[in-house]
């Protein structure tokens, strides 16, 4: 009903009342109010991201070392069967995996006074009859069975395929670890959002899609459920 | 500007935009999905190198060869040894269970001294040395009073080198009293050198033999070794009958060809009564009765008397008629069985009970003894027969002094060897009376025991209880807490027996010689230590003449001395198998005064009169109640679930026990239909079950394949002294807290195979 009629309704009745005045727009308490409502949202989708790419892998992921710094490239200088000198095939084709003080203990029996990580080695994991608790990044989840038999002696591949050139380093990683499923950083990736793939020298990611794409390069199937989750 | 609900919507909008362009909500599922699975509680296989250590189980005598399968360091499973020549790759659930026994928490992990009272739980560990001194000391102190035969040694065997070496302590110490427990083979063997004149171990040829007919024996229960009986009854290659005489139908009697219920107590007059039907139908082996046996026929002795021999003795009393009244086996089974038995091409009869751990009356014995040699099946092929038992471990000479040769002399503790049974060896049952009785100080000073537990095998456990009170000093060498190291004064544990490098004897039954050697498959878990280290530690420590008897270093130089030129095969295959001619003498040749087999032989002691009682004169010896106050008979029975020896039961056992067994705490006792109906009973219902040694609440099971009026209840329950978390403690009742020792008359060994009961609803 327009105001014109109002009045009409209001003088045909003839009651005696002070007309209202026009309605006007509503004048708004803040004339920026848009912006605040941007820049909240612009906030909240910066801050998000942060959050998501830098603050979380952060606080994801535990920072711990190897109970010993050992060094591959001096023990490769001083064996002769390379990587399987160490993590070799038993008899019945298990793969041995890290090694145990057993591996160690021909030249490690005594303190040779060669660094003191050496002499850590020996006092507090030798001469105690104790196994040295190893972090190990390639390590997956107990639904998992992996057979390095399959891969080198069944495909021919080379340790460092998967493993990255471990021969040459000097140093002990450092071992981080997922704070939720307990597991290495390097079965993921050292990037977060896994875009930027590990160089060849690198340890390769091995997620079970990383163990698929190889296995439909290679084999020409990703491979069925049952090979690897018995 | 004015922040108010809008900016703060915005903000969350922008952050929930802003967080999908980010890794974070697939990283978090993919971390979760792995976190979600991440059970703790997942049996997870170990990994690490497999190894396997070839050894022989010595959890019960069976001594059936294992292999026990490890990763790494940690024994993860035991399997069968698939060429040890008795169990040929088979495991019974005790076996199966040894891994529970070496990790379990019932292991006594060093040595302890009592705190308190006896019986009250309160130990405190002390030293190796601190606990021999202590130990040694006292021993000394004995010796020095001039009483070493106060001492005495209860053990599980007197066979292998542990036993040996125990026994070689006692006698340069002086003491004459190395006691085991007897079962139904001292009985058999007794039952050998009463008419064979041969003393040794008796083996029975099963594997090759058409008719097996046992008098109660076990054969799936547990008896002799059970993978070798497991496999002989899985044989389906030979057609071979095996009837089971027993009152109850047991696991051995439902898989046997044939079950024959029988009057509790009357195997014997059973025996007795097929070899009249075998006589008066002429189906014995004539040629063995007429070249061999002695006292068939009447005879006059040297004193001029006739005397009547067996064939007129069995046929003039056990008529097939009388005796089925005395059996309740119809008459026409007896004779069928009887023909049956006697045409088979090879044949023979086993006495014993359940697993054999009753010895049961020499009367039995012979009688069944009889009835095998009148068939021809002594020293034939699928009949029993000696067995040649090597001791070729080689012992240095022992030197003893005076004090101990006197002593060494003394009449044994428990009466064995004595005046009144001159032909029994051991007589562990006599010894708690012998101790009560004796007026002043307990005759037993000082009690040391080895793979035995007294106080839950004994028939009368509160009786043994009262004796083991009046002994100033007991050691056990016990690996776990049970009922009598829990009233000991100081404990020496022993390894278990995963952890022990010992030689093992050759189980019973067998018809030839596999000595086993048990090997170490782990480093000892605990600070204990091995009982022949411990033996010649002691021996050490007490110096002189005791010391010079034990020179070596410890048990290993030992056993590696001692066993020579087998121990290179022992070390790698585990087994030496030796089939020796059962005997040295010609088939038909023994060792009595006549050369022949005595089917009446003389028992050697005097019931007053000039000549000696023989035995079918003497009278079977009644159970022990009254029949107005205990109208039911109760008798026990064994089961390969149930570990009725010195250990308890494994939990994992136990989880295979049936409900009709044992459920929760109850044990069951089972009872025929009719009997339970008359006594207002259903199954499932609470009982009090009582004896004159004792009462129980019990479950009622009814069974029909019982006989009325009695009463049936397994062996192997009712114990106290192992943890809580082994969970058998307070499970049902010990058979032996209701029931006493019925002494044999000639052997002096208890016959009880069951006492008077009563069953009343509660």
């Amino acid at each position: 009903m327009s105001t014109t009629d109002q009045h009409h309704a209001a003088a045909e009745t003839g009651q005696d009342k002070t007309p209202l005045p026009p309605a006007e727009p509503k004048p708004t308490a803040d004339d920026n109010a848009p912006w605040i409502i941007g820049f909240f949202f612009v906030a909240g989708l910066v801050g998000s991201l942060i959050v998501g790419w830098i603050i979380f892998p952060e606080l994801l992921y535990s920072e711990k070392q190897q109970p010993i710094r050992f060094n591959h490239a001096v023990h490769m200088d001083l064996v002769s069967d390379g990587c399987a000198s160490c993590h070799y095939f038993r008899d019945d084709g298990s793969f041995s995996g890290l090694p145990d003080n057993s591996s160690c203990i021909d030249c490690h029996g005594f303190v040779m006074g060669v660094s003191d990580d050496e002499e850590k080695y020996v006092t507090d994991y030798v001469d105690q009859d104790r196994e040295v608790p190893w972090l190990s990044n390639p390590r997956q989840p107990d639904c998992v069975f992996f057979s390095h038999a399959a891969h080198v002696k069944g495909a021919g591949m080379d340790c460092a395929a998967c493993h990255g050139d471990v021969a040459s380093r000097t140093e002990s990683r450092v071992y981080q670890e997922n704070r939720i499923s307990g597991y290495g950083r390097d079965i993921w990736g050292h990037s977060i959002s896994r875009l930027r793939k590990p160089a060849a020298n690198e340890p390769q990611t091995m997620k079970m899609n990383d163990c698929a794409r190889c296995h439909e390069a290679q084999t020409g199937h990703k491979g069925a459920c049952f090979q690897c989750h018995k | 500007m004015k922040i108010d609900r809008r900016s703060f919507i915005a903000l969350s909008l922008g952050a929930s935009v802003g967080i999908n362009f980010s890794p974070l909500p697939w990283k978090l599922t993919d971390d979760l999905s792995i976190w979600t699975q991440n059970w703790p509680w997942t049996p997870v296989p170990e990994r690490g190198e497999v190894s396997y250590v070839r050894s022989i189980c010595t959890l019960c005598p069976g001594a059936c060869g294992i292999m026990v399968r490890k990763v790494n360091s940690r024994a993860v499973r035991i399997e069968g040894m698939r060429n040890h020549p008795v169990s040929k790759g088979g495991v019974c659930p005790l076996g199966l269970s040894g891994l529970q026994y070496l990790y379990g928490p019932a292991r006594i992990k060093t040595p302890l001294k009592r705190e308190g009272k006896r019986g009250e739980g309160k130990w405190k560990t002390v030293s190796w040395d601190e606990a021999l001194n202590a130990v040694t000391k006292q021993l000394s102190e004995l010796r020095a009073n001039d009483e070493p035969q106060s001492v005495a040694w209860i053990t599980g065997t007197e066979r292998g080198t542990v036993p040996s070496l125990i026994d070689r302590f006692l006698a340069v110490y002086g003491s004459p009293n190395f006691i085991r427990p007897a079962g139904a083979h001292d009985t058999l063997e007794q039952a050998v050198y009463l008419t064979q004149g041969q003393l040794g171990t008796v083996g029975y040829d099963l594997e090759n033999t058409d008719f097996i007919l046992s008098f109660g024996a076990g054969l799936l229960d547990g008896w002799g070794t059970p993978t070798r009986m497991f496999r002989l009854h899985g044989n389906q290659d030979k057609t071979r009958t095996i009837v089971q005489i027993e009152p109850r139908l047991s696991d051995t009697a439902a898989k046997a060809g044939r079950w024959i219920g029988i009057i509790p107590g009357t195997e014997g007059e059973l025996a007795l009564g097929l070899a009249h039907v075998i006589i008066r139908e002429s189906l014995y082996d004539s040629e063995f009765i007429e070249t061999a046996a002695a006292g068939f026929e009447n005879w006059t002795d040297e004193s001029g008397r006739a005397r009547q021999g067996f064939r007129e003795m069995v046929l003039e009393n056990y008529a097939p008629e009388k005796v089925s009244r005395i059996t309740g086996v119809p008459q026409g089974t007896i004779e069928d069985l009887a023909r049956r038995f006697a045409q088979a091409d090879k044949k023979v009869a086993i006495f014993g009970r359940g697993q054999g751990s009753l010895p049961g009356s020499i009367r039995e014995g012979l009688a069944v003894h009889a009835l095998n040699a009148l068939v021809g099946s002594i020293h034939k092929a699928g009949g029993v027969s000696m067995v040649s038992d090597p001791d070729f471990a080689k012992w240095p000479e022992i030197n003893m002094d005076e004090t101990a040769s006197r002593s060494r002399q003394q009449p044994r503790i428990d009466g064995a060897g004595g005046e009144r049974f001159p032909y029994s060896r051991y007589l562990l049952t006599m010894l708690p009376e012998i101790i009560n009785a004796a007026s002043g100080d307990s005759p037993v000073k000082a009690l040391l025991v080895s793979e035995a537990n007294p106080l839950y095998t004994l028939p009368d456990t509160a009786t043994a209880r009262k004796a083991f009170d009046r002994i100033p000093l007991i050691i056990s060498f016990s690996t776990f807490m049970d009922e009598t190291a829990a009233y000991a004064d100081y404990i020496l544990p022993n390894h278990s027996n995963l952890e022990r490098l010992q030689d093992v004897p050759s189980p019973e039954g067998l018809p030839y010689s596999v000595i086993g050697l048990s090997k170490p498959a782990v480093k000892p878990l605990y600070d204990t230590r091995h009982i022949g280290d411990v033996v010649i530690n002691m021996a050490k420590a007490l110096g002189g003449f005791i010391e010079d008897a034990f020179p070596w270093d410890n048990y290993d130089a030992f056993l590696k001395e001692a066993l020579s030129d087998h121990w290179r095969q022992l070390n790698s295959r585990g087994f030496v198998e030796i089939r020796q001619p059962s005997s040295e003498l010609a088939p038909y040749e023994f060792a009595t005064a006549s050369a022949k087999f005595e089917f009446l032989p003389s028992t050697g002691n005097n019931s007053g009169g000039d000549e000696p009682a023989a035995w079918p004169q003497s009278a079977p010896v009644a159970i022990e109640g009254d029949t107005q106050g205990f109208p039911l008979v109760l008798i026990p029975y064994d089961s390969i679930r149930l570990a009725s020896r010195h250990i308890a039961n494994a939990p994992f056992m136990t989880k295979i026990i049936d409900d009709t067994v044992l459920k929760k705490q109850l044990v069951s006792v089972e009872i025929n239909p009719q009997t339970a109906g008359r006594l207002g009973l259903r199954e499932g219902d609470t009982a009090e079950l009582s004896t004159p040694r004792g009462n129980a609440v019990v479950r009622v099971h009814l069974q029909e394949g019982i006989q009325p009026n009695l009463l049936a209840m397994p062996r192997g329950l009712g114990r106290w002294g192992f943890p809580d978390d082994w969970y058998i403690n307070e499970k049902g009742v010990n058979f032996n807290d209701l029931i006493g020792p019925r002494p044999d008359p000639l052997s002096g060994r208890d016959t009880a195979w069951g006492i008077r009961a009563q069953l009343t609803r509660v």
